[in-house]
């Protein structure tokens, strides 16, 4: 039986006429780094909150630990930086710290522990206010690791981070992972996602799309071949497929990797013209828009719901 | 230690370092200082008739600001503007925590919400409590000085109105911090709650004792109100009515009257802001 940190079942929220989260239904389970990916505005942050017991769902439910959405026993073992860090202006970065310490039961020594993972000891003396974008997202992250928490949710972290801040923190999050501590990772950077993440939600625009595993999103690899003419490589790579299909200029067969000469050869013997021949992966980029491109045109009627998007 | 105390250390901890509490305390006491003695002090040493000594003779005003008029000065500034200034203590304890978003950083720390704010509103207790005593000090080294300067025997108030007064200033200081508290929490604001509070505080409450004057019905309103009951609980300690009554004194509730309505006001402003933030969402 899987070990589930975080459960949320048919999880909606209502805010007046507008549906911001609509029967969300996900699991994070023990050990994993989970993407939560969306555009902006998808539902990501409200869900989150409804999980963390800030927000009250209008239905639904949220489990963290076992235990109710916000129910204190859960809350203090899940770190959590939900939508931009919120400190005490006039306070220090690690005064800051300290406080949440408090509110925590940890000792001072478990704040200075984190300054030092997200590299702030040495502007840890300076006020918060006085801190760049970076510096502060840097401090919600390093409150969230105090304590070692049994979940870490991280709502957008890398936002407002240079290229290097970025490289950093997703070293960070791998780094907890390899730890063995379950990371739950809202984004809408899709490259950040696909790299650090085990599994993934996709949601857009309140409905949770997909969730699965990176590697069963982006589906298969599939042999591209380029050759000439075009609708004899079809039937030909159809002879070792079902899954065969034109794209652009090339064709698209779904065949394993040990099959790629065989391939070739039938084109070669039929006489064509073979220019390329190519194992290729979808990255999640091209899966998130196609899947996010038909949730639109299913809601627009173009598309029967229900229509397998993904493969 | 339990998730309330856990919090109360926090919010105390955070409170210490922060420079509004500080200007907020030092304004507090500059104010206590110069309305309860220096003005006293120099009308008394001039000789001159002024707005705070109208109809006093000189050893009238001597008497309150040596050690044996400390029990009769000590709360008179409370119910107006020693409250007035711990309303905007609680309102900015309770508001910014919005803007800043460290309401959202707390509540996911562990304590619940009730408990947090429970602790944040113990904590603010606390310190209105330790700012009391610290007047009641400084009230007593003025008084000190006053009675050097001038070489007057050093005799101490009676025990017993000492403790009057202590305990009366007290729960009207901490009604008008909870109240600013509970204007924080509802406004999720602290210059909304802040200006709400002094309009409250210093217009409004008056505005209706005067038309209560002619309109029975607003009368009876107005002895449910806050800053009456203050008035009319301070007064009753040290004096109200006549014309050189000091501000926001009153005569308005008999005694026990004033101290139950302040009492159930400072009980029920802080169950109001806990409801209201078990409540509602988190933004």
């Amino acid at each position: 039986m899987d070990d589930l940190v975080l459960e949320t079942k048919s999880l909606t929220k209502r805010y007046g006429d507008r549906l911001a989260v609509d029967c969300v239904t996900m699991t994070v389970r023990r050990g994993e780094v989970y993407g939560f990916l969306g555009p902006n505005g998808a539902g990501k942050t409200t869900t989150l909150r409804m999980s963390l017991g800030l927000v009250h769902p209008t239905s639904g439910s949220a489990t963290v630990l076992g235990r109710p959405a916000g129910d204190p026993a859960a809350i203090g073992r899940v770190g959590a930086l939900i939508e931009g860090p919120g400190f005490y202006p006039y306070l220090s970065g690690r005064a800051n710290l300290h406080v949440m310490a408090r509110y925590r039961g940890l000792p001072d020594a478990a704040a200075d522990a984190a300054l030092e993972r997200v590299d702030l000891s040495d502007r840890g003396g300076d006020r918060f206010k006085t801190y760049s974008l970076g510096m502060k997202q840097r401090l919600g992250v390093a409150a969230a690791l105090m304590g070692d928490p049994d979940l870490i949710v991280l709502d957008e972290p890398t936002n407002g981070l240079d290229p290097g801040g970025m490289a950093d923190m997703r070293a960070l999050i791998v780094d907890l992972a390899r730890g063995g501590q379950t990371v739950l990772l809202s984004s809408h950077l899709l490259a950040e996602v696909e790299e650090i993440c085990d599994r993934v939600g996709v949601i857009s625009r309140g409905r949770l799309l997909e969730e699965s595993t990176v590697s069963a999103l982006r589906g298969g690899r599939r042999l591209r071949v380029v050759a000439a003419p075009l609708d004899r490589a079809l039937t030909v790579g159809m002879r070792f497929t079902e899954n065969a299909e034109l794209s652009g200029d090339a064709v698209l067969l779904d065949v394993p990797d040990d099959r790629t000469p065989d391939v070739v050869r039938a084109l070669v013997a039929d006489g064509l013209d073979v220019h390329e021949a190519v194992v290729t992966e979808r990255t999640l980029e091209e899966v998130f828009f196609e899947m996010t491109r038909l949730e639109l045109d299913t809601d627009r009627g173009l598309v029967e719901p229900g229509t397998e998007i993904l493969r | 230690m339990n998730a309330l105390s856990r919090t109360v250390r926090a919010e105390l901890f955070r409170l210490r370092r922060w420079p509004a509490f500080w200007v907020t305390v030092t304004a507090w006491l500059l104010l206590n200082a110069m309305f309860g003695y220096v003005f006293n002090f120099v009308t008394y040493t001039s000789g001159d008739n002024s707005f705070s000594n109208e109809g006093q003779t000189r050893a009238d005003v001597l008497a309150t600001i040596v050690p044996s008029g400390v029990a009769n000065t000590l709360p008179q500034g409370m119910p107006l503007f020693g409250g007035a200034i711990m309303m905007v203590l609680g309102a900015i304890v309770a508001g910014n925590g919005y803007g800043w978003g460290t309401w959202k950083t707390v509540f996911t720390q562990g304590p619940s919400r009730v408990t947090t704010m429970l602790g944040s509103m113990w904590a603010v207790v606390v310190l209105v409590a330790g700012l009391v005593v610290v007047t009641l000090v400084s009230d007593t080294l003025l008084a000190l000085g006053v009675a050097g300067l001038e070489s007057q025997p050093v005799t101490w108030s009676h025990p017993g109105d000492l403790l009057q007064s202590f305990g009366g200033g007290l729960l009207v200081m901490e009604m008008w911090a909870l109240a600013g508290y509970f204007l924080g929490t509802l406004a999720r604001s602290p210059a909304v709650s802040v200006g709400l509070g002094l309009v409250w505080a210093l217009v409004i409450e008056g505005l209706l004792r005067g038309v209560g004057t002619s309109l029975q019905a607003v009368a009876v309103f107005t002895h449910f109100l806050p800053g009456t009951a203050a008035g009319s609980l301070i007064g009753s300690i040290v004096g109200a009515g006549g014309p050189d009554a000091t501000p926001g004194l009153l005569d308005t509730l008999p005694a026990v009257r004033a101290v139950v309505t302040v009492a159930a006001w400072a009980v029920v402003l802080p169950v109001a802001s806990l409801w209201l933030v078990r409540r509602r969402d988190v933004a």
